[in-house]
């Protein structure tokens, strides 16, 4: 039932009145069903641009995303995102922003009070159904950001930076859900990044993207075995591979907000 | 404890200007029909109270209590204000939902709105009693004006406030139009919608009064009015006392709606 997801030579251009900004070029990449990918790339890259557009936020200037021998025009609940500022209904307790995506899609009351429990389950979040987000730790609402998507069922999964506000232990301590749910479920994964070392923890392979204009540097296959030992050499020498890629990148960026500044 | 020494803090000026006026009314500072002391506008007060009759056989407790002048002209005064909102509010809420999230509705409406919303109710009250004639429909007419522009006019912020990070996940769940006023919009302007009840209200209840001045004959601003004609001043401070009650019930009571329906939000303790 699952399809890969095709990314077709796509381009994404952004006209502003400073000119013309390239965010993505010539972007090639199939995403086999059940495989967990990290974008990893530094700040501006167009790792969020390439990711909005997977979900349909925003349509490629040029070429096509395909799913299901579908071109991908709108956002839809196949493909569930989690977003970095958890973008959690305010006004509904943990248990209705859980149970809302299926309440929009007509299912039956019984099956979602079912679901829901499930999932409360799955995350460890029993205890806190009816709370308001607003009463919840970072950590906590990204749990919640995650079941809510999970409650759609949807076979891809895209995540933009999702654990980037939270504190070290409580990243780790969410990768580690992340990786089990993963296993568990059989979801594809898409996972935008700027952390190396998340991207060789989590992902069965990593795109390292290039800064302005974003195409792929290095398509990079991770092929430890988990769980990963942050500490290992293995691990360790991808780290410094990657982070030399990254460095490059990053430089370039710097390089470029240089010559801007000059200019003003 | 605490608390008994916050209200003592807090009734200390308002005794000391009472026993003050007093004072002079006793000593004769200013004539009683000018300005009457506190214990005459009390007692008038009780007096305004207290039903006229005694309780007929087979009467209500209820309508027995609400025989006196004061409760019934406070219940009239609180139907005008409740059934104007209602009318004012329920036009400006959709109007106010629509222009926010519509750049084309709002451009269509916005400039009739800009030229109506600085002109005070009380200016339509010779249209009120031309259109509407006498009774509470000018009135209706005249406090859903006074409470249509606040609500409205923090609907359309409200909405336009929302964060597109909300719409965004929502259109990710698959949320449709319609769905996504009701469930997300709708809610995500509640915060400003009910800042904008609260002055609707607020509007609402002065308007009552001066409308009640005109074209009806109960209500509490018919009462003060009336009482001026027989140079009762007690009973027109009396009439003034209790629109200040009635103000601060009403304002306690939205307040009490606020604080539950946004329970939610961060602002809020409890
Ligand atoms: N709406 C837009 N209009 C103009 N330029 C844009 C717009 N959105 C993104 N960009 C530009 O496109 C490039 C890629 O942006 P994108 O948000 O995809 O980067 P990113 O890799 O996600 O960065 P970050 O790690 O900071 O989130 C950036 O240089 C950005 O300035
Ligand atoms: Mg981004």
């Amino acid at each position: 039932m699952s399809s890969p997801i095709l990314i077709d030579n796509v381009q994404k251009v952004f006209k502003t009145p400073g000119g013309d900004v390239v965010a993505l070029k010539d972007i090639n990449l199939t995403i086999q069903p059940g495989e967990f990918v990290c974008l990893l790339g530094p700040s501006g890259c167009g790792k969020s641009t390439l990711l909005n557009a997977v979900a349909g936020f925003q349509a490629p200037s040029d070429g096509q995303i395909v799913i299901d021998q579908k071109a991908i025009r709108s956002p839809g609940p196949d493909r569930g995102m989690v977003f970095q500022e958890y973008a959690l209904f305010p006004w509904m307790s943990v248990a209705q922003n859980i149970a809302f995506g299926l309440e929009v899609q007509k299912k039956e009351k019984a099956e979602i009070g079912l679901v829901v429990n499930q999932l409360l389950d799955l995350l460890h979040l029993k205890d806190f159904r009816d709370r308001f987000p607003k009463d919840l730790s970072g950590g906590m609402r990204q749990r919640v950001a995650i079941a809510r998507v999970l409650a759609l069922d949807s076979p891809i999964m895209l995540m933009d930076e999702p654990f980037g506000a939270l504190d070290a232990l409580t990243r780790r301590n969410l990768q580690d859900e992340l990786l089990r749910i993963w296993e568990k479920l059989g979801k594809t994964i898409l996972f935008v990044t700027h952390s190396i070392e998340e991207s060789i923890y989590l992902a069965d392979r990593i795109v390292v993207m290039t800064y302005r204009p974003g195409t792929v540097k290095r398509d990079q296959i991770v092929a430890m075995p988990r769980p990963r030992d942050p500490a290992s050499p293995a691990f360790n020498d991808l780290k410094r591979e990657l982070g030399r890629l990254v460095m490059e990148e990053q430089q370039r960026h710097a390089d470029a907000e240089m010559k801007l500044a000059a200019v003003d | 404890m605490r608390k008994i020494k916050d209200f003592a803090h807090g009734a200390l000026v308002p005794v000391l200007v009472l026993i003050l006026w007093e004072a002079c009314s006793r000593a004769g500072l200013f004539s009683a029909v000018v300005m009457p002391a506190p214990s005459a506008v009390a007692a008038k007060w009780w007096a305004y109270l207290l039903p006229a009759q005694a309780q007929e056989a087979g009467q209500s407790w209820l309508a027995w209590a609400f025989s006196g002048e004061l409760l019934h002209d406070a219940y009239s005064s609180l139907y005008r204000v409740i059934a104007g909102f209602i009318i004012g509010a329920g036009l400006a809420l959709p109007l106010g939902l629509l222009m926010g999230a519509n750049t084309r509705i709002y451009a269509l409406f916005n400039p009739l709105m800009q030229i109506l919303r600085p002109i005070p109710p009380i200016a339509y009250i010779p249209l009120a009693i031309l259109w509407f004639g006498l009774g509470n429909p000018p009135s209706f007419f005249l406090i859903a004006i006074g409470a249509f522009f606040p609500v409205l006019m923090n609907t359309i912020a409200g909405v336009r406030q929302v964060d597109g990070i909300y719409l965004r996940a929502a259109r990710n769940l698959g949320v449709g139009q319609w769905t996504m006023f009701t469930r997300v919009i709708l809610p995500a302007a509640t915060p400003y919608i009910l800042a904008g009840v609260r002055i609707g209200i607020g509007t609402a209840f002065i308007v009552v009064i001066v409308s009640e001045m005109i074209a009806v004959n109960d209500g509490l601003g018919f009462r003060i009015l009336e009482a001026r004609e027989f140079m009762w001043s007690d009973k027109i401070i009396a009439g003034m006392i209790t629109i200040g009650l009635l103000g601060l019930a009403i304002d306690t009571a939205v307040s009490r709606l606020n604080n539950h329906l946004l329970r939610w939000h961060r602002g809020l303790e409890h």
